[in-house]
Parts: structure tokens; sequence; C-alpha cells
């Protein structure tokens, strides 16, 4: 027998990795690829595969440069390169997703320490920067067309939130101009459903953002419930709820916390929208200004512990 | 039937299949007892008992060889006849070193004069019985039962007796076996407690997926006995978790369950008590679970004293590939460095342990509040990590470490594979130095 191993209880570990984790998002970003790929052609795996290396790879040279143990086994730095992607126009220029990605790897995560240190969602903070930065590319996107693997051209497009003109099937299908990721609603439900079922992420946040955005709509117009649906099905509001303010380094850890969160997120989402008219970004800022807030709605909503309530009675 | 509310948090560690079936239905085994029994003379809380043998005595089974010294205390009692060989320090399984008395067996069982039964049983003997034979709490705690039941001075008086049949722990199917096999005598152990405190309601707690034995101890509950299916969740049977599923009372926070009107009790103690005062038979063995690696699981009636060693040697011996052995579950058991230690009051299993009981690598936390979730005590265990590991002790207790019960919950479900529980352990032993207690 091999000398007995002493250590502290408990004894038993749950299946779950952080490695695991990560990986189940990227299986639910699959399919929002394969609609990108359907939609917008070939490009869209490219620019997937190019960010997804960029990550990887920016991270590695990150851990070798400043002599850490190398942490891109995680996976993580997969899903962040996947979710810039899908923030990115088909059309844009390969070095886009490099830039965005090594903006997102190294100035938002490895300089604050690392996966769990961030303060804001990554892949958001770099498209961001890259709208801010290359607007002119970053909203011209291309027309879908479906099944035309070869390609389409990249013709400035107007935003369907600007355009009313799109159906609420062509707006959930995805069969609307936009960023890879934010255009198949079906595609992002399929992947969300998959989070929520393998318990990687929780209802509350995309409930009470969702929730909280759509009764401001319905109480802004009027209660136009046919308006509401197309604004809920726009830009990156599904994208945004399900994918990127449920980060968990971002985002509260109590029950309480994700719903403030999530109905922050919301109510700044219509705020935008509503006052400043459409642009696909706004869901961006919204999460983004909300992870700034993360740790005071943490602080505020710390559960009570389960012997403080009858301490005084 | 019954309050069906349970906390919230926990974990699931049983939808892992893990282990309780190997071991839960199979019937209990007698073990023969070993030629050499190491009684330590502090198998429970409070102080220890005072040696009343010398080496080269000849002792009688169920003989008292230490007696209980001081208000919270214990008398430990021969557990076989024989002789004594030794008196002196041996370790155990928590770590320290006590006074054992060491008794070779003469294999004769020879039982003493003071093992006699006790007719029509007052509440004031019943008390006193438990006091005589040994008996202590077999969950885990091993509190002095004769303290608890002492209610005369509490206001306001107690009025539900908890019994906990729960057994949360994975792997650890002892209580499981005793109420399928001896649900009467668990009955009656709860009837002379409830004579003894003078509460007329007994609630027993049983985890759901031990529905076999609910239906045995039902079938033998009487007037005034309660017995209530839990949903398996652990740590259902915690004391604070028990009562409030059982009463939906809170225990307030460092309070004990006197506060919450309960008094609880493992349902091995109640059938302890039951033969303490029926028969006159003081606490000198008792059911482990031994399981894991080895090469008979089961569970075993096993001596007070004898060394694990020859308890591993009934069960089977080890397997080749054992790398750690758990002295209890392996949720809150702790693991040992050498066979060499003695089975005490408290001793409920035995679990070796392949490469499944190696703690995965530490990686940075992902802020998931997975822990948060689980934790059944309402706490937020990433933010009191955070502090500790910034030495920051003084934020960790104001954020409620102190109330931490070490279930390890927490730990369990972290997909960074922290050791929260053991940060939370080391905050905790800090801040007692600095409080200089």
């Amino acid at each position: 027998m091999q000398k007995l191993i002493i250590s502290s209880s408990p004894h038993l570990r749950d299946k779950t990795t952080t490695r695991s984790i990560m990986q189940d998002v990227c299986i639910a970003l699959l399919p929002s690829v394969i609609a990108g790929i359907l939609f917008f052609g070939y490009r869209t795996a490219l620019i997937v595969v190019v960010a997804v290396a960029a990550a990887v790879l920016s991270e590695l040279l990150y851990c070798k440069a400043t002599h850490q143990k190398n942490t891109t086994g995680d996976f993580s730095a997969v899903v962040t390169g996947m979710l810039l992607a899908m923030n990115l126009p088909a059309s844009a220029p390969l070095w886009m997703p490099v830039v965005g990605s090594i903006i997102a790897i190294v100035l938002v995560k490895m300089i604050f320490g690392g996966i769990g240190q961030n303060f804001v969602n990554p892949a958001l903070l770099a498209r961001a920067m890259l709208a801010l930065s290359w607007a002119t590319i970053m909203t011209k996107f291309p027309a879908p067309a479906f099944g035309k693997l070869a390609g389409v051209d990249a013709v400035a497009s107007a935003t369907p939130l600007a355009d009313g003109s799109y159906s609420i099937g062509q707006l959930f299908l995805g069969n609307i101009p936009g960023v890879i990721g934010e255009t198949c609603k079906l595609a992002l439900l399929l992947g969300a459903a998959y989070l929520l079922w393998k318990q990687v992420i929780s209802w509350h946040i995309p409930a009470a953002f969702i929730g909280v955005f759509a009764v401001c709509y319905l109480i802004g117009t009027g209660f136009d419930v046919g308006f509401t649906v197309k604004q809920i099905l726009s830009g990156g509001l599904i994208l945004g709820a399900f994918f990127m303010a449920t980060d968990y380094s971002t985002s509260p850890t109590t029950d309480l916390g994700k719903l403030i969160f999530g109905a922050g997120c919301g109510l700044l989402l219509f705020i935008f929208r509503f006052a400043r008219g459409s642009q696909s970004e706004w869901c961006s800022f919204a999460i983004l200004l909300m992870n700034v807030v993360s740790p005071l709605i943490e602080r505020v909503t710390m559960p009570k512990s389960f012997g403080e309530v009858s301490k005084h009675e | 039937m019954g309050v069906s509310q349970t906390f919230v948090g926990g974990i699931h560690p049983h939808e892992l299949g893990n282990g309780k079936q190997v071991t839960g239905a199979i019937a209990i085994v007698d073990m023969k007892a070993p030629a050499k029994v190491t009684i330590p003379l502090s198998q429970h809380v409070g102080a220890p008992a005072e040696c009343l043998v010398k080496v080269g005595d000849t002792v009688n089974l169920g003989q008292v060889i230490a007696s209980a010294k001081g208000a919270i205390s214990a008398p430990v009692h021969a557990s076989v006849s024989g002789k004594v060989v030794a008196v002196g320090p041996v370790t155990i399984a928590n770590g320290r070193s006590v006074t054992a008395v060491t008794i070779e067996n003469d294999f004769e069982d020879r039982w003493d004069d003071s093992v006699k039964p006790v007719e029509n049983p007052d509440a004031e003997s019943i008390a006193r019985l438990a006091a005589e034979k040994g008996i202590v709490g077999m969950g885990g705690a091993a509190f002095p039962t004769a303290v608890k039941l002492e209610v005369s001075q509490l206001n306001p008086r107690p009025d539900v007796l908890v019994i906990n049949g729960s057994e949360c722990e994975p792997y650890l199917t002892s209580d499981h076996r005793l109420m399928l096999e001896a649900p009467e005598q668990i009955i009656d152990g709860v009837l002379l407690a409830m004579k003894a405190t003078g509460i007329a309601k007994a609630k027993i707690g049983v985890e759901d997926n031990k529905m076999d034995a609910v239906e045995a101890l039902r079938a033998a509950a009487k007037e005034g006995v309660e017995v209530v299916a839990l949903p398996a969740k652990y740590p259902q049977g915690y004391e604070k978790m028990l009562i409030y599923a059982l009463t939906g009372r809170k225990v307030p926070n460092g309070g004990l369950p006197s506060a919450a009107q309960c008094v609880v009790m493992n349902v091995a103690t109640c059938a302890a008590l039951s033969a303490a005062v029926r028969s006159g038979r003081p606490l000198v063995d008792r059911i482990v679970t031994v399981t894991g690696h080895v090469g008979k699981p089961g569970n075993y009636r096993v001596r007070i004293g004898t060394p694990l060693m020859d308890l591993l040697d009934a069960a089977g011996g080890l397997d080749a590939d054992v790398r750690k052995v758990i002295v209890g579950g392996p949720m809150m058991g702790n693991s040992i460095p050498s066979l060499a230690i003695p089975v005490t009051k408290n001793f409920g299993g035995l679990l070796a342990l392949a490469e499944e009981g190696i703690a995965p690598e530490e990686s940075a936390c992902i802020r998931c509040g997975r822990c948060v979730r689980a934790c059944p005590m309402g706490l937020m265990p990433t933010q009191m990590d955070a502090y500790i590991r910034h030495d920051d002790i003084e934020n960790a207790v104001r954020i409620g470490v102190l109330n931490c019960m070490e279930c390890g919950s927490c730990t369990y479900v972290c997909p960074a594979k922290r050791e929260l529980t053991q940060s939370f352990r080391m905050a905790k032993a800090m801040n007692r130095m600095k409080n200089g207690k």
C-alpha cells in the first residue's frame, strides 16, 4: 500500500470544473456560429477561428511573459474569442478580431489578474473599443443571404433597429443584417436553453434583463406588443442577456443581486434605445455600465445567514 | 404527513450514486472481538474520564474502567473481559493524543454484575442510566446524552425531541441498517428520552432515499412519535438544518438546539439508551460502516477500542490502490495517517478511497457563485475566502465565517476546486487565537 494521504475534508468533489463550464459555453455558442455561416458565408467561420486563436495566443504569451502558469487550458480564452467574434460583422477585416482579442484578453482580463478578476466583460469592452475606433467598419453589416456560403457583399446596410421593415419571423430566424452572433435568435435561444439545462447560468439575469426591458417598452409605447417583441428580437439583447450579462466575473453571485443587475441592464438598454434611437452597440454599453456597479450590488444583496433571523425574536 | 420544508442550499452528492447502495443492502455483521482493545478515556465532548484501573487488573465486560469527571463528561466501560496490559497515550481519529486503557481479551465475554435491567424506570433513573452507562451522541459530536436529557433548568423548556435518522453523508449506512434491523429498539429509546425530558412530541427525520427505514420506524412508532421523510440533500442531518426541517424553527447563530426549544438525538444513540435502560448494557460496541476500496464492504458491530487494523482485517483488508482512509463520512470525516487508531463511540464509518479521494489542484475563483447557492448557512464562501487569503480575518468574521459549520458543500461544488472549507477552518482558528480562547 502507498503512503496514506492526509488532507482536509470534504474528500469528494463534484465533477464540474472551470474547464467543463467553459466548454459548455462553447457548445452553447455553436448553433449561433452555424447560423452565422449559413447567413453570412464561410467568412464567419474564419472570423471565429481567428478571434479564438488570437485570444488563446494572447493569453499564452501573456502568461509566458509574466512567468505565470499557463491558464489557457481552462478554455475561458476560447469563450472570449468566440464571444468577440459573435460581436463582429462577418465583413470585418481579419485584423479586427486579432486586435479585439488582444484588447479583451490582455487589457481587460490578464492585467487585472486573469480569470475572475476582470471588472468588465472582456468581449464587450473589446467590441465597444472597436466600435468607437473603427465605427464605419463596425456598423457596415452585410446583408444576409441564406445558404450563399461563398460569402456576401459587405454593403452598408441599415441596422434592423433603425428600420422597422423586418418582420418578427425574420428577426427571430436571423434573416437580417447584423453582427454574426446577434442575428439568429433561434440559435441563441437553443444555446441559452443548453446553458440553463447544464446549470451553467441561472434564469435570474436573463429574465430580469428581458423582462424589465419588455415592460418598459410596453409602457413607453402604450402597450404596442408587436413593436415590443420586435425590440426584444433586435440588436444585441438576446445575445447580451444570455451570454454577456451572465458572465461570472462581472455579475453578482447572489440571486437577488442577479435580479437587480439584470433589471438595471434592461432599464439602461431601454433608456438608450428609447431616448437615443437605434444603435446596435447600446446593449454592450448597458451591460458594461452594470458590470461596473456589480460589486456594489453584490455588497448590498449579501444573504442573511441561516441563524440571523431569530436572533432577537 | 409531517413538515416537508427544507433549508435553502445544500448539495446532492447522492446523485452520483455515492456508495450507499454498496453497504445499505447488507445486514449488520457482528465482528469477532479483537485480541486487544485500546479504549480512549476521552471519547466525548467535555472532560476526559478518570481512570479507575491499573496494569494487571482483571476487568469484566461492561465494567466501568474510568469515571465521569465534572459536569460534562462520560464514563468509559470495558468492551471485552480480560486483563489490563497498558494505560498510556493513543492517537484518536481527530488527531489528538489521549490516555487509553489497553485490555487483553480473554474471550470469555464475562459480563460485569453491574449490567442488569432496571424495572419500570422513571425519568430520573433514565437520565442517571444514560450517565452511568456512558451514552454519548453517536452521530459524530459525542456530546454526553445525560447532559442533553437534563432540561429542567432550561427556560423555555424544550417541547420537541428531534431524532436524527437522516444520515446525509455519502457512503455511510450504519444508521440506515440500524433503523431497518432494530426499529423497535430505536423507538423505545425515543420514548425513554421523551419520558426523561418530559417532552410529549418526538419527530424522527429520515431522508427519503431510505423509505424502507421510514416504513420500518412508522410500523414501530408509538403515540407522540412522528416519522418524517425529508428530501435527500446534504447536509440535511446537520442539527440546525434538521430542526428547521422538522419544526420550522431556526437556531440563532451561536446558539444551541435548546434555543429552538429542541433536544436532538441520533437514532443510534436512542438504541444505545434503550439498551442501557432495558438491560443495563453500557456503550461497549457500535455499528460502523466499512466501505470504499475494501475487500468486504458492510456494516459491522464493533467493540469500542477495536484497532482499525483489526476492523479492516474483518472487512477483507484494504485494496492495493487505496490512497486515503477516512474516519466518518467523505464530507466531514478526517483522513488518518495510520491504522493504529481505535474505534470510538462516535465512529460512524471507515471509508477507503483510491484516486478519487485525492484533491484536485486549486485554480483561480471564477466567481460562478455555486458556493453561495450551496451554502446551507446562507454565507458567501467566495467572499469570505477572498478576505482570508488577504489575511483579513476581521472582515471574514464580519461577513459570518464563524457561522460556517464546515459541512464542505462549497468546496464540493467549487469548479475551481478551491479549498474553501479549509480556509474557513483556518480563519476560525486564527480568530480564536486572536481572542485568546
